[in-house]
């Protein structure tokens, strides 16, 4: 039997500003306690500025088996990066 | 007394309280009820002994003997110590290091709230890095009350003996003698009797509100302000102090 509290995911930001990047997961028994958790974990290296915490049960996974349809039809469709595209002259970026 | 001497203990004391609660809360590593929580212990163990090592270097140049921080940490015998008894308790079950979490972070809240104002720079420094911490303590012994202290029989059973054994200890934490009359009135400490009935609001609704019993004790222990401690001080330097007793000023 699992006694293990319940799962949470854990997203951590860096900077303010910045995205929040999956981390991890906890155990914990409420979102405060995830919160905590996470904190003790994942930012005592003075890694984030930021934490979200879900419950891992609300988060919903493509199938390891449905792989190959999903994503392998992307392979040869170079055409989708923007890389064709002169650069405006004086933009840094697209 | 002359104001450095006072000086000087009350470091020690601020050191101690630090270091020697820093060493009991490092004994939950590997032994926390589950991973996150073993994490969570030692952090605020790591948090309690960084200070130490501030407060005790400080001490140790208010000194002006040449010392170290370790000098004071490893070479002092339990005499020497100003820690308050409430820290040097063993960790007991995890309810006991919960209660004991409360009353000492609501505490070191209040203490260090009033310290990052103090006329001594350096203590303001120390206390200003300390209160964030302290606040975190604060709030997770605080979650951990309501949640022993409203979860199951069992948990608010030992939960409320760890606060009914624990409550004796707590009247030496307002103790003022010499040393903080005068830094009182240097505006380097500040009004521990002050400080009591700030803690008495701060923690009796958290206990209320954790369905725990206020306790009503008759007699509070005191002693440690003059170096007079349980048999556990003893215990804690043996183990703490091994190395520096074994191998004089090891190094690595």
């Amino acid at each position: 039997m699992d006694t293990q509290l319940a799962l949470w995911e854990v997203f951590i930001q860096k900077k303010s500003g910045g995205d929040h990047t999956h981390c991890g997961s906890v155990h914990a028994s409420d979102s405060a306690m995830a919160l905590q958790n996470a904190r003790d974990i994942y930012t005592r290296r003075n890694e984030g500025s930021s934490i979200w915490v879900i419950p891992s049960q609300f988060v919903t996974a493509s199938k390891a088996e449905d792989a190959d349809m999903l994503f392998d039809p992307a392979d040869d469709k170079i055409y989708r990066h923007p890389t064709f595209y002169v650069m405006p002259e004086g933009a840094k970026q697209i | 007394m002359t104001n450095q001497e006072a000086l000087y203990i009350y470091l020690l004391r601020l050191g101690d309280n630090a270091l020697i609660n820093g060493h009991r809360l490092a004994e939950w590593c590997s032994r926390g009820p589950f991973l996150e929580e073993d994490l969570a212990m030692t952090n605020i163990a790591l948090d309690n002994i960084g200070r130490s090592q501030a407060f005790l270097k400080y001490a140790a140049a208010i000194d002006g003997k040449g010392k170290t921080e370790d000098d004071l940490a490893y070479k002092r015998g339990e005499r020497e110590f100003y820690n308050h008894l409430i820290t040097e308790l063993p960790i007991g079950d995890f309810a006991y290091t919960v209660a004991k979490q409360l009353i000492m972070s609501c505490f070191d809240v209040l203490v260090f709230t009033d310290l990052s104002n103090s006329k001594d720079e350096t203590i303001a420094g120390i206390a200003a890095k300390a209160l964030k911490e302290s606040r975190y303590h604060f709030v997770h012994a605080r979650d951990w009350s309501y949640r022993l202290g409203k979860g199951t029989e069992e948990s608010h059973r030992r939960y409320q003996n760890a606060i009914q054994d624990l409550w004796m200890y707590t009247g030496e934490l307002f103790e003022m003698n010499e040393v903080e009359n005068i830094l009182l009135q240097e505006g380097i400490s500040n009004n521990l009797q002050e400080v009591r009935s700030n803690w008495i609001n701060l923690i009796m609704p958290i206990l209320q509100d954790s369905s725990i019993r206020i306790p009503t004790v008759d007699y509070m222990q005191t002693g440690s302000c003059k170096g007079i401690h349980s048999e556990h001080l003893g215990h804690i330097l043996s183990d703490m102090q091994y190395l520096q007793r074994a191998y004089p000023d090891a190094k690595w």
